[in-house]
């Protein structure tokens, strides 16, 4: 069945943590925290641990840019050095291995950071194109609790956040 | 101007960092303020900026039609001034790592309403440095040949050469801390685009990326965020020590010393975090920040400039030891001349602008004055500059064979680039601040919310402990809600 998103606004945490744990409660059945969503103009440390174990595989992105950095910048420059055998080398190798590490470990770095940022734009899914409910408050100064759901449990949830105090609620496709 | 004077004993609240009972919204509105109508002397500082880069303009145009002689580059004075600026500004560029990487891990969180124009000034001084090995080439049309590419025109980079090693290591620096830079602002491009209108909306939404502040968006932007600094932090040293390499692989005497690159790395922190003061002092008043950059944090980035010129002082001095217990003639000779050859006058300005003026930042009266560090860290940066200066031109004027001793000073064409490279940086580092929001909202909210719910804590403490001294302050600390000045998000 085709899921809808609903996002209610609050004006402070105590009252958003409240609502997570009446969902964590399954105070509207059918509804779990794999549901939900929190947005906030902060990151908040206690909300985030309320959410439950939600694992960042950034730092996999990361160890694949300095492997990739360090085997394919050593590769680069030996081959580039390699090319260079007409080159006068003065009874010194033709690929100098001192050097080589340090340039390999500017390289190591480099792919690393180039990689990080990939790893962010995916695991944090920027740049997606569908449209989300959202509010530029959440930007200032109130925090947004955002479920996607069944259209049968969109009234439930409505009636929660209401008696939580929701100081508005937004739905996907309506403005 | 009664925002400078600041001299007086502060209150209790002034002793904070920021006040925490600002609104959350207020921070949002000061800052996107900002953006809109800074003061008038923002806009004479960007006349004067093109001012000077009108002088490198005309002196680069001359040096183009004329060539490098007329800038008085010639044997044995190769390098000049243009090496000289270049280490300098490169130096300049550790200021954002250390304000942004170093005390990001540490956890030192007053620095979070001055990171964001520390790393900005990374990023244009590394734009500013970069300019000079191309115009120190004179024929600058040849300019990508010191790029190291596959070569298809019989000239071969040598992979054991520092300056090649600089090529790879520059550029990556450059390359990782805009992206850092830019990483960083996203959330508050993000508040940006909220607010604008019409093609800037468009323009700042683009490079929000579609942030929305989600826990997904925020978890996974921490960790990135966290991963990029300790990348940042081994690069920025070694950056540094590959330019003392530069230097310290020669053999030439006065450069050939085993210290040379922590005490650059040393002098480039110092230099970075006096740019940081001066930078402060300046914005605090273009944008009226007076609320964000306080007198606290100054004095914090005081005390770690002092630091970090104590330390640069005591590697200068190890430095003449090494020479003067080495015992080889031509250093030591370099050495006594340095002292009182004919660069001594710029030598002995070195000293004290970098040794003995840095004490007045460990004077909290000096301190607090913000006209008194805005001349102290001009001068202290001053003293930096004529560091590099004189790591290069004495040796240069008195190395290994006599026949090669010569002194030559500068001509008008070396001065007016440098003049120029001061305007270029300017250039760029103001417009950014009228771009991009020169203080990290969203940092400075999580700094007040911190520093709030530890202080609930510790009152909740007190208020156990002493009931009856905590009076009014009991309510407060029970509900975090009913506190008087409650910023926007409380609770928790």
């Amino acid at each position: 069945m085709k899921k809808k998103r609903i996002l209610a606004l609050y004006s402070n945490f105590a009252e958003a943590m409240a609502v997570i744990s009446d969902v964590r409660d399954h105070k509207v059945a059918g509804v779990s925290l794999d549901d939900v969503t929190v947005i906030s103009p902060i990151e908040h440390p206690e909300l985030v641990e309320l959410l439950g174990d939600r694992p960042s595989h950034i730092r996999k992105f990361t160890l694949s840019g300095a492997i990739t950095g360090i085997t394919l910048g050593f590769t680069w420059i030996a081959a580039a050095q390699a090319n260079f055998l007409v080159q006068p080398q003065g009874g010194k190798p033709v690929i100098p291995l001192p050097s080589n590490f340090v340039l390999t470990y500017e390289l190591m770095i480099l792919f690393s950071v180039f990689f990080t940022l990939a790893g962010l734009l995916i695991t944090a899914r920027l740049l997606r194109r569908r449209p989300m409910p959202y509010s530029a408050k959440v930007g200032v100064d109130q925090v947004g609790i955002e479920l996607e759901l069944e259209e049968k449990y969109i009234e439930p949830m409505k009636k929660l956040f209401l008696a939580r105090q929701a100081l508005e609620i937004r739905e996907e496709g309506r403005s | 101007m009664n925002n400078l004077n600041t001299n007086a004993a502060l209150t209790p609240e002034q002793e904070k960092d920021i006040n925490e009972d600002i609104r959350w919204a207020k921070i949002n509105e000061d800052v996107l303020h900002s953006m809109e109508s800074p003061r008038g002397a923002y806009w004479l500082s960007i006349i004067v900026c093109l001012a000077l880069l009108s002088l490198a303009v005309i002196a680069e145009i001359h040096q183009y039609l004329y060539g490098l002689g007329e800038a008085n580059l010639n044997w044995p004075h190769m390098w000049g001034l243009y090496i000289a600026t270049f280490i300098f500004w490169i130096g300049m560029s550790h200021s954002g790592t250390l304000l942004s990487a170093i005390l990001h891990i540490i956890h030192a969180d007053w620095r979070k309403p001055i990171y964001r124009f520390a790393e900005a000034m990374t990023t244009f001084t590394l734009l500013t440095a970069m300019l000079f090995p191309v115009i120190h080439l004179g024929r600058v049309w040849n300019m990508y040949w010191v790029l190291p590419y596959f070569s298809d025109r019989g000239i071969w980079p040598n992979f054991r050469s520092p300056l090649l090693w600089d090529a790879f290591a520059i550029s990556t620096y450059l390359t990782s801390s805009a992206l850092f830079l830019f990483m960083g602002s996203i959330p508050d491009l993000a508040i940006v685009r909220d607010s604008a209108r019409g093609w800037r909306k468009k323009l700042y939404a683009v490079l929000a990326l579609g942030w929305r502040g989600d826990d997904r968006q925020w978890r996974n932007f921490r960790v990135a965020y966290l991963v990029l600094a300790c990348f940042l932090i081994p690069l920025a040293v070694s950056v540094h020590s590959i330019v003392a390499s530069d230097f310290a692989m020669s053999i030439m005497p006065g450069w050939h010393i085993t210290s040379f690159p922590p005490y650059f790395v040393a002098g480039a922190l110092y230099s970075g975090c006096a740019g940081i003061i001066t930078l402060f002092v300046l914005l605090r008043y273009f944008f009226r920040f007076e609320a964000y950059m306080t007198i606290p944090i100054l004095e914090k980035t005081c005390k770690l400039t002092f630091a970090i010129g104590m330390v640069w002082t005591y590697l200068t001095f190890i430095e003449f030891a090494s020479v003067w217990y080495g015992h080889n003639a031509v250093d030591k000779e370099l050495l006594l001349s340095k002292f009182s050859g004919p660069y001594s006058i710029w030598f002995w300005q070195m000293l004290f602008c970098g040794s003995v003026l840095p004490f007045m930042l460990a004077v909290e009266r000096f301190r607090r004055s913000i006209p008194i560090m805005f001349v102290v860290s001009i001068l202290l940066n001053y003293g930096m500059w004529l560091e590099r200066w004189m790591i290069v031109a004495p040796t240069l004027s008195q190395g290994y064979e006599p026949f090669a001793f010569h002194v030559i000073f500068p001509s008008w064409v070396q001065w007016f680039i440098v003049a120029g490279s001061f305007g270029w940086f300017g250039l760029l580092f103001l417009i950014f601040v009228k771009v991009i929001p020169s203080v990290s909202m969203y940092e400075v909210k999580e700094m007040i919310y911190h520093r709030r719910h530890l202080a609930h804590k510790d009152l909740s403490t007190v208020m156990h402990s002493r009931s009856a001294s905590a009076g009014g302050n009991a309510a407060a600390a029970a509900d975090p809600r009913r506190t008087p000045g409650t910023p926007g998000l409380e609770g928790a």
